[in-house]
């Protein structure tokens, strides 16, 4: 008989780290993506690269980098520090860290392209109806951004689910802390659990076409809406 | 805004490539137009005045100060009490024709300065059947009416119109024509008006600023700018003319004609909605007016009036020539050729008279008598 508590603990701990992720890059994102919309600044191709190297970086280098960083020597220590802890490294704080540089891009473009496609027209409309910088971002920017919002979040969570470098790197395999899905797959197969192997991969393999399946139908409404 | 005050702006400066200096003063209520040739930097002083587009300079409205380099002064759009309506109505998508109208209102601080509600703004623009609708399902005519509507609804001091009805057919225009005109008779609200349709210009406005290649080239009320022989490069051949006022003396109900007054003399116009004794604004177009030395006979022009040559411009390799005619109490202007000018040995103090091929009028009927 299969243990189901076993298999379960890896898919709560990946949709927790995929949920927390999604928030913070939406919250750290967001500004980020604003900036490199409508900023004029010299600068901000180089940022917007930076943003977009785990793109092309093996996320072996990502990771051994974060590692260093989260590390007791580095400033992911030096936070651990702050709490009586030795590291952030091999910790889920650590892995959604991780995350964040590692799924980044993939929230930051989508919202920087909503951002641009709106111009500036709304805002000089919004200027001449009383509506501060402040306002207008919130009453104009955000709603017209919406279908960007979408597809970043959606990316940046699936992106998320699917990571297994990075992980492997500075989180390591210690269950119900950085045990994720894809992690525990290999982990079953190495050790010939071909069977829990199987129920995981065959779940992902779902929940992929289903995120991708249900975007482009986002996408597809929001685009009859748009007209 | 206090009656007698004036909208006194200057601004100078590059913007992308093209020198823009100009500086005037408006009058604080009725339409003023800034008319020119596009490209000619009007939409940029508009910007200048909603503060979109900052330029060196300064801008003071009705006694509030908005722009002043000196004390380094520069009021925020958002804090500056204008209504603005661009070409293209640029209705926000993602709200109702309700939410856009109310989007200004919500966020106004100005008090009563035009004491618009929403009812009447609604009931004025007739966009009441509109209210729960998306933008996208309006027609163009639609949405800029809401447009103006959502301008005016945020109590505006000062209601700048930038070309509101070029993105429009002619049926559209035709069909906001008539709120703008109602607007200026419900409203005590001065409007900066960009336009380069003189049609527009003489049916709206009454004070006008005429713009050329970034430099202002003539100021002042509308039927004294567009009497002027030298605006042209500004104002374009096609559309000089003169506003004339003549008032009506009675109607020809069977032909559809209007028998008027311009100033004694008496002028047939197709049939006008305004009672005996009413003035009513004419828009006579140079290009459609001839000359002759004596009453020609047997000709199907029915407005022939007599006059004295006031000036002569001939017009330098080209065929033509502006002549302006005194009709005693106005003046007109006609365009013929320099050939016409000798054959009938014109100068000034020449008796002539003047045939009027085509009238526009004004469908207004003016209390007032215009200048």
């Amino acid at each position: 008989m299969l243990d189901f508590a076993e298999l379960w603990s890896p898919i709560r701990l990946t949709i927790a780290l995929a949920t927390v992720t999604t928030v913070a890059l939406l919250i750290i994102g967001t500004p980020i993506a604003w900036w490199l919309a409508r900023s004029r600044s010299r600068f901000k191709e180089i940022v917007a690269t930076v943003v977009a190297l785990p793109l092309v970086l093996p996320p072996t280098v990502l990771g051994f980098y974060l590692l260093v960083a989260l590390g007791p020597d580095g400033p992911g220590g030096m936070i651990a520090g702050l709490y009586g802890a030795r590291s952030l490294a091999f910790t889920f704080e650590g892995l959604v860290i991780g995350s964040v540089f590692y799924s980044m891009p993939f929230v930051v473009q989508p919202i920087r392209n909503a951002f641009e496609a709106i111009g500036d027209r709304p805002f000089e409309v919004a200027a001449t109806l009383r509506a501060s910088p402040w306002d207008a971002f919130w009453s104009v920017a955000l709603p017209l951004a919406r279908p960007g919002f979408v597809t970043g979040a959606v990316l940046g969570f699936a992106h998320t689910v699917g990571e297994f470098g990075v992980v492997l790197m500075i989180g390591g395999n210690i269950p119900g802390e950085t045990r994720v899905l894809s992690v525990a797959i290999y982990d079953y197969v190495e050790t010939l659990q071909w069977t829990k192997a199987h129920i995981l991969a065959g779940g992902m393999l779902v929940f992929a076409f289903v995120v991708i399946f249900s975007m482009t139908l986002l996408q597809r409404r929001f685009a009859r809406a748009g007209k | 805004m206090t009656p007698g005050a004036t909208i006194d702006a200057a601004f100078a400066g590059r913007l992308g490539g093209f020198d823009l200096d100009v500086a005037f003063t408006a009058p604080a209520t009725g339409i003023t137009a800034v008319f020119g040739q596009s490209g000619c930097g009007k939409t940029s002083v508009l910007r200048c005045v909603a503060g979109l587009t900052r330029l060196p300079g300064r801008l003071r409205v009705g006694g509030n100060v908005w722009q002043d380099d000196y004390s380094g002064m520069f009021l925020k759009p958002y804090r500056r009490p204008v209504g603005y309506v661009f070409q293209e109505a640029s209705l926000f998508p993602h709200l109702s024709v309700r939410g856009n109208l109310t989007y200004g209102a919500r966020r106004t601080t100005n008090g009563g300065a035009n004491g618009l509600v929403f009812d009447d703004v609604v009931e004025l623009l007739g966009i009441g059947p509109l209210l729960d609708r998306a933008p996208d399902a309006l027609s163009g005519g639609e949405r800029q009416r809401v447009a103006i509507g959502r301008a005016l609804l945020a109590r505006p001091s000062l209601l700048l119109m930038d070309e509101p009805l070029a993105a429009l057919d002619r049926f559209a225009k035709e069909e906001i024509l008539p709120y703008l005109e109602a607007l200026q008779d419900t409203l005590a609200l001065p409007v900066l008006y960009v336009s380069h349709d003189m049609s527009e210009v003489a049916r709206l406005a009454s004070h006008m600023i005429v713009l050329n290649k970034g430099r202002k080239v003539a100021e002042g009320e509308v039927g004294g700018v567009l009497e002027r022989l030298d605006l042209h490069p500004a104002t374009g051949r096609f559309e000089a003319g003169v506003i004339v006022s003549a008032r009506v003396v009675n109607h020809d109900d069977d032909l559809k004609i209007t028998h008027a007054s311009l100033y004694g003399q008496p002028i047939d116009i197709p049939l006008v909605d305004a009672g005996p004794d009413h003035e009513i604004r004419l828009r006579i177009r140079a290009r459609d007016v001839s000359l002759a030395t004596e009453r020609p006979k047997g000709i199907s022009i029915r407005n022939v009036i007599a006059g004295t040559v006031a000036e002569i411009n001939e017009e330098k390799n080209t065929a033509y020539a502006e002549t302006l005619v005194d009709i005693g109490g106005a003046r007109i202007r006609a365009r013929i050729t320099r050939a016409s000018v000798r054959d009938l040995s014109l100068t000034p103090g020449s008796r002539v008279y003047a045939l009027i091929k085509a009238i526009t009028f004004d469908r207004r009927a003016y209390a007032g008598e215009l200048r």
